[in-house]
Formats: C-alpha cells, structure tokens, sequence
C-alpha cells in the first residue's frame, strides 16, 4: 500500500475515533459506548473462539457468494460484450433482471434454497452477479476497432482475441464492480445473517444488540468492516498490479 | 519471389458497406497491380475509400466485388505473410513493448531467434524499451514498436495506414528514412495509404489516386526517382509533388 494511502487510512480512523470519543460523551456510555471501552472488548472478543466462528462463517459466506457471481457474471459479460447477437437475444432480461432489488427476493431464495449456508449465499450471489455482468459486458464493448484489426492481421484466432483482446480490455472494469460490489455484499450479509442463523457477523450484532451489550455490538460492526476494507483493498492491490497500463 | 509473376494483383475491386437502412459504395472497379520488392502510395481526399482498400488488401475486409490475388493465389482472409501497420498503430495498451513486438509471431506459433529480436530492434532504434507500456513511449516510438512488429513476420508485403500521421515533421522525416532504409535491406514490398502529398511521393515508386465521386482510380503517377533519403532535395521530388498536387486538387 502507497503510503499516501496508509496516511489517509490512518487520518480517517483517528477522525472517526475522536468524533466517535465525543459523540459518545454526548449521549452516554450506556447509548454509545466510548471507542476504548469497545477497543477493550474487542480485544477479550478475538481471544475467544466464540468470535472467530463468527468470522469465519461470515468470510465463507462473502467469499462463496463473490466467487459464484464471478465465474457466473464474468464470462457470461465477457461472451456478451463481444457477440452482439448474443447481447441482444439477452439483453430484455438484464434489462428486466437488473432493476429488481434482488434482497426482495430473500424469503422465496430462503423457501428454494433453505435457511442455511446455501439460501444466504445464493442471494449474495445474485446480488453481486448482475452488478459484474453489466460492468464486464460493457467494458468488453469497448473494443476500438483498430485492435480488432491489429489483432486479426497479427493473425490471432477468436480464442486469441478473447484472451489477448476482450479479457484485458474487461479487466478495470471487473476489479471496478468487484470493489463495489464488496460494498453490497458486505450490507446483505448484515441482513440474511440477521435471519434464523446462529453464525455470522450479522448474528453477531444483532444477538450483542438484543442483549444490549453495545460494545460487543460495536465490536461486531468493526469486525464486519474490517472485511468490506481488506477486501476491497485486495482487489484495489490486484488490480493495480494486473492493470498497470491503466494508470499510466 | 521473383519481380515478375502476380505478387498482389487487384480486379474490379469493389466494396460497398449495407446497414439496414442505407448502402455506401466505397470502392467500385479498381484494378492494381504490384511487384514484388516495390512501393505503392494511395493517396486521394478523406473518405475516398484508401483505408478501404488496405484493409480489403489485408484481407480484414471482404470485398464485394472483384478479386484479390496474392502470390498467385486467392486472399480472403489475412495473410501471415501481410502486415499491417496501423495509423493509431494498433499496439495493444496493456501489454509491454516487448510482449506487442512478439504477439505476432506467438499468435503464429514462429520461433524467433533471440538474435534476430535484437537486430530489429536496433534497427528501428527501440533496444531498452522492452518493459514499458505504449503509453509510455513517444508518438515515434510507438511507431517504429508497429513496425517492429510487422518487420519481426518477415512479411512479403507491409501495408501501412497513414503511419505517421499523427507525429511531428522532423521525428516524421526520420520514420520515413528509416522504412525507406529497412525497404533497400530486405525484401519485401509496400503499400502506404496518406494524405500527405510530399510522403507519397518520397516513399511511393508509384502513387495512386483515388477519386471519392466515383469511387475508382483516379491517376496512376510513375516515380522512378524514389528510394533514397536524398530525394527530398532533388528538383524532381518536387516536379513530382507539384503535379500530384495538381491532381489533387483537380478531384476537389
């Protein structure tokens, strides 16, 4: 990570940390508990095993739903951004698909699919889907023509072209809607982790909630955004070493 | 390949482009002949269909009408012994110098001897560029990258597209001396579509001209003086430039 980066990061914490500080001086200990008070109990928390369960079932769920969506949406977008017959034949049901929230759709997924493990990240999977379909059909339509030709002439086949052409061309964008998708992710998961589950950061927070144990609470929300953070700064770090030409 | 024999032979070319609503004849009846080892310029006013017709040579665009004959035989799709040099110069952004300048004979599966790799690359002046990106390189450099690349084929034929259009005078003279250099040392033949009137007739052995009202060729104008880098400087040169000028102008 740049250093600028770091200073930024570390700016940002100290601000949230001290605005937090003073916020909860306003309202009371007992509304918002003050940030070392929930440092505190973080620190007891990762010393259990209790909390790591958590982690990790949420870490499972997050990274199941963004690999399905990937090896689903990517080469579905890659195919249809550079076969226009294609796109055309399936582009009313992106069109219809795209607008529908698809969290509306938690309770006839969790009929289908259960309530379990599968039901959540068939969810996440659809939610991040449509997003990285799009992203990737539309980067792969970008194709300048004289590529195509430079391409052809160089005597490259259609396989070649995907490979040499329509993949690194796509590739910004899939680590654009990637980060952004993470986002989105990480808020449903809050959500079907908050239903008929014992497991997850969502559980998490909502049973520390109802307990009203708010630093517990806190503790659960940091960790949750820990996760949005890290991983979105591993696609960041990914695609700044596979897309170097890009910010040149 | 000898100099005689059909080394590219072009018969009633014709190409028109049909959409839905609307067609658009580009090229109607044109007849070209080249030799091997010899050097075509088109040149004619934009739209005139000569990006059309070095595409159609290239075999990235069919024609509609007539044939093109390469080597004797018929071209429909490209040629691994064609190369094309882009205006834009068709380097791929995201792969390094080194990675464009080899892509084509990777897609064609050609071993190139290390030592050939480097020839060319000194020849064209880009040695030490191997790791940057095109967007990194200048205007000139990214040019001699696209030929670089074409030359590495060892093509028959090079068909280059307005190639230095895009770049300042002086780094334009010295790209022009350098394919004139590389012509005299190896054996192959070119074609190179421009709009500008005084490169036609430095790099052009003939110089065609194509007419945008009818679609055909205008005048075919010999240029036995080219080929060496002091023609700029002979009264012929610029007998010749006058008179393309004037066709030129007459098609306006």
């Amino acid at each position: 990570m740049k250093r600028r980066a770091i200073a930024v990061y570390s700016a940002t914490i100290i601000l949230i940390y001290f605005a937090w500080y003073a916020l909860s001086l306003m309202l009371g200990s007992n509304i918002l508990p003050d940030p070392f008070r929930v440092f505190a109990r973080g620190f007891e928390e990762i010393a259990t095993t209790a909390f790591w369960v958590h982690v990790e079932a949420s870490l499972l769920r997050l990274l199941a739903g963004l690999f399905f969506a990937f090896i689903l949406a990517v080469p579905a977008g890659l195919i249809l951004g550079s076969n226009q017959r294609l796109d055309r034949l399936f582009a009313p049901l992106i069109y219809l698909g795209y607008p529908i929230p698809k969290v509306v759709l938690m309770p006839v997924i969790f009929v289908i699919f259960g309530l379990g493990d599968l039901g959540k990240i068939v969810l996440l999977t659809m939610i991040i889907f449509f997003q990285l379909l799009i992203t990737t059909r539309d980067s792969a339509r970008k194709i300048d023509r004289e590529i195509t030709y430079s391409l052809r002439s160089l005597g490259g086949s259609k396989l070649d072209f995907f490979f040499h052409v329509v993949w690194p061309v796509s590739l910004p964008g899939i680590f654009t809607s990637l980060r952004i998708g993470v986002g989105t992710a990480v808020a449903v998961l809050f959500l079907v982790e908050s239903i008929a589950t014992s497991e997850g950061l969502g559980f998490y927070i909502i049973d520390s909630w109802g307990r009203a144990e708010y630093a517990t609470m806190f503790v659960g929300i940091i960790a949750l955004s820990i996760i949005g953070i890290v991983m979105y700064e591993i696609f960041e770090l990914l695609e700044r070493k596979f897309c170097k030409w890009k910010s040149l | 390949m000898g100099t005689s024999g059909k080394f590219l032979a072009l018969e009633g070319l014709g190409k028109t482009f049909q959409n839905e609503n609307e067609s658009k004849t580009v090229l109607e009846g044109v007849d070209l002949e080249l030799a091997f080892r010899d050097c075509l310029a088109i040149v004619g006013p934009s739209g005139c269909g000569k990006t059309t017709l070095l595409l159609a040579i290239a075999g990235l665009i069919p024609p509609t009408a007539g044939t093109i004959t390469f080597k004797n035989g018929s071209l429909r799709a490209p040629e691994h012994r064609i190369a094309l040099v882009l205006q834009h110069y068709g380097l791929f952004p995201w792969k390094t110098v080194g990675a464009n300048i080899t892509l084509g004979a990777r897609l064609q599966r050609i071993e190139v001897p290390n030592k050939r790799l480097r020839s060319v690359k000194k020849e064209l002046d880009i040695e030490g560029l191997d790791h940057l990106y095109p967007a990194q390189l200048s205007g000139g450099q990214r040019q001699r990258v696209a030929l670089a690349r074409a030359l590495l084929l060892n093509p028959l034929l090079l068909l280059l597209d307005e190639p230095f259009a895009a770049i300042d005078t002086v780094t334009r003279e010295r790209l022009q001396n350098n394919l004139l250099n590389v012509f005299a040392q190896r054996r192959f033949s070119f074609i190179i579509v421009t709009h500008n009137i005084e490169e036609a007739v430095f790099l052009g052995r003939r110089i065609v001209v194509l007419d945008k009202s009818t679609h055909r060729i205008n005048a075919v104008m010999d240029n036995p003086g080219m080929g060496s880098t002091g023609y700029r400087n002979n009264p012929l040169f610029f007998q010749r430039t006058t008179e393309l000028r004037g066709i030129l102008e007459g098609l306006e």
